[in-house]
């Protein structure tokens, strides 16, 4: 097998392997009803998380993910409040957060600035955008948004897929046709490789570093859309920390934060062993949010450590 | 840049040139602005009286609201420096919270209690130094480990004796934090001497050559004989220590262990901090002095949006433009891009 498959096996198997433990503890664990709520409840996370996957393949960082998803629900609450039609709001929000990642790119590429610190300054900017436009839980009453909630195909066994996930899918495979069959996709692996050589090489790294932050822009607004139209409310504080765990999915799905090492579908299964973890915990019952950081904490651990041992050996043939 | 470009910044006075390309300008600038808007929207900002015994003023506020922050950035300029980062040190501060607290209410000697917050930094900076310089993780995301389950870690010894955010009184801890010596808030003065101890360390002993020397170019300085693992761990303890004093000033300060809201995106700021302060992300400069300026600036901010009467939900979005400001200006691209606007005859 070629071995740039091995992070994705790894993460499929610890998915199984959790999922497999969650039957063994709970009656009724292993059904499509569990799978689709766990696709349903994180696709917005997961959607986010595809976008970071190309920037952090490029070897950059996006910190602004999860300000964009609060700010964006913010936004189409209040756009519904004063008579917009949520599609326009959604197509409105899309188009700033394409604008808004490509200028964020824009600064890193062309002020040399590290994305940690762009981005870090765009997670503040969007959150206080948030603060100002309101302080308050906006709900959204149009009924497209019900109707957009009730979307859903049944799935074999009692479960199905609600609309959120059908979207995060859809997307999915647009983001693996981009980051495989594209030129473009090409050109982020060149970046995150070496920068130096794909310089060398002819990438256009300006055009294609501001792609790649317009690209994760667009997907976390996209993100944004699809847990504000999920829960049918915008609040200020929304999404906050989400970067964090976006991050941790494109890590779990066997991406490496050096850069040019990874495959967008691995997020996937990231962010659902992520799911996983806190649908198992709410199973529990007595265990409480506490275990849930921990258990990530530790899940990142281990997993970090194993990628290290069993595939760190490709980081370094290509180093050195 | 163009060649018509170099030989106009060549023409302008040297000492014009010194000044502008020093790395202390941008951040001083922006810190004197700040001071300046302030004292033009509230008459009386710089005033400083003696109440109580102790100086009080909103220059002093902002020295000591900046203090935390301050030692939290000065660990993270050393940590920065071997071109690493530590995203864990807000962590650091709900876990030694949490400690104090039980401890208190397991009536432990007070002194002890101090040290055991700082053995709590001590052994935090350890696990992080043994992620990235045993394991060879990635800073970023070794410190993520611990930065995600910290918080959570401190949940769970507030559940030891089953209290929710308890509170507790210490007079030796909150007279660490709130208290003060003669004139001078005790905590300034602490700080002053943490910047003190660090200062000697990274400037006159080879600990710090080291630290940059591994930041710069690790396998070089490997070569030549540098230990760069006990380096880096020295580093990511130093800026468990420093988080695990600020710490114990903060949970002082609030009489609480809130595991979920203390020192909350104190690692960002203290990153920011070091960053306008000059410092760059790929490591091999510290620069502690302009760190405590990058800090000040930070908090000058927030007390001025405060003390103008804006709404406090303006805070973040004119901090993101402050920093995008000063961060931009130090971008030599972007001055080289402006001068080339300016009409010939101004230049």
């Amino acid at each position: 097998m070629n071995e740039k498959y091995l992070p994705l096996v790894a993460t499929i198997a610890v998915f199984l392997a959790l999922f497999g433990i969650g039957g063994a503890l709970y009656s009724h664990f292993l059904s499509t009803l569990v799978l689709g709520d766990i696709l349903a409840d994180n696709a917005f996370i997961i959607i986010a998380a595809i976008g970071t996957t190309f920037v952090i393949l490029s070897g950059g960082i996006d910190l602004s993910v999860g300000s964009m998803i609060g700010f964006v629900g913010v936004v189409i609450a209040n756009l519904d409040a004063v008579g917009w039609h949520p599609l326009a709001s959604a197509a409105l929000m899309l188009a700033f957060g394409l604008a808004f990642g490509g200028l964020q790119g824009l600064i890193v590429d062309f002020c040399e600035i590290q994305p940690f610190i762009v981005t870090l300054a765009g997670l503040f900017l969007l959150r206080g955008a948030c603060f100002m436009i309101n302080l308050d839980a906006v709900p959204i009453h149009h009924p497209f948004v019900e109707a957009f909630s009730s979307v859903s195909v049944q799935l074999p066994g009692e479960g199905y897929l609600r609309s959120s996930a059908l979207v995060m899918l859809a997307v999915l495979v647009v983001a693996i046709v981009i980051a495989h069959f594209t030129r473009f996709g090409s050109n982020v692996y060149a970046i995150g490789g070496d920068r130096v050589s794909a310089a060398l090489m002819g990438v256009p790294m300006r055009r294609t570093t501001v792609g790649i932050y317009a690209l994760g822009g667009f997907y976390s607004a996209l993100g944004g859309v699809v847990y504000a139209f999920y829960t049918s409310s915008g609040y200020p504080l929304a999404g906050t920390g989400n970067e964090l765990t976006a991050i941790a999915s494109v890590v779990l799905g066997g991406t490496m934060l050096t850069g040019g090492v990874g495959l967008v579908a691995g997020t996937l299964f990231g962010g659902m062993i992520l799911g996983l973890i806190a649908t198992l915990i709410n199973f529990n019952g007595s265990l409480n949010g506490a275990w849930i950081m921990i258990s990530g904490g530790v899940l990142l651990f281990i997993f970090i450590v194993m990628q290290r041992f069993l595939v760190g050996s490709f980081k370094f043939g290509r180093t050195t | 840049m163009s060649s018509a470009a170099k030989t106009e910044t060549a023409r302008r006075p040297h000492l014009l040139r010194a000044i502008f390309s020093h790395r202390a300008v941008w951040p001083l600038l922006a810190l004197a602005l700040i001071l300046v808007v302030d004292g033009l929207i509230s008459p009386g900002f710089f005033r400083i009286r003696i109440v109580e015994g102790r100086l009080f003023g909103n220059l002093i506020d902002i020295l000591y609201r900046a203090m935390p922050t301050a030692v939290v950035a000065l660990g993270m300029a050393v940590v920065i420096g071997t071109k690493g980062i530590d995203l864990s040190v807000g962590s650091i501060i709900a876990i030694v919270g949490a400690v104090i607290s039980w401890r208190i209410h397991a009536d432990d000697p007070h002194l002890a209690i101090l040290f055991f917050a700082l053995a709590v930094g001590v052994l935090c900076g350890l696990w992080n130094g043994f992620l990235v310089a045993v394991l060879d993780i990635q800073p970023i995301i070794a410190t993520l480990i611990l930065m995600t389950s910290g918080r959570g870690v401190g949940l769970l010894i507030n559940l030891i004796y089953g209290g929710t955010n308890p509170s507790f009184t210490s007079p030796l801890l909150q007279g660490l934090s709130v208290g003060h010596v003669g004139l001078v808030p005790t905590r300034l003065v602490v700080g002053a001497a943490i910047f003190a101890a660090l200062w000697l360390l990274i400037r006159r002993t080879a600990l710090g050559l080291f630290l940059e020397a591994v930041g710069g170019n690790a396998a070089a300085a490997r070569l030549t004989g540098v230990n760069a693992r006990a380096v880096i761990f020295s580093a990511y303890l130093i800026s468990g220590l420093c988080a695990a004093w600020a710490g114990v000033v903060l949970a002082a300060d609030t009489h609480t262990s809130d595991p979920v809201s203390i020192g909350l995106y104190i690692e960002l700021d203290a990153i920011l901090a070091v960053v306008i302060g000059g410092g760059s992300l790929s490591g091999g400069r510290i620069y502690l002095g302009m760190t405590v300026l990058g800090a000040l600036v930070i908090q000058a901010l927030t007390t001025s949006i405060l003390t103008s009467g804006l709404p406090p939900e303006y805070n973040l979005v004119v901090k993101a433009f402050v920093v995008i400001v000063v961060l931009l200006m130090q971008s030599n691209n972007l001055r080289t891009a402006l001068y080339g606007l300016l009409p010939r005859r101004a230049r």
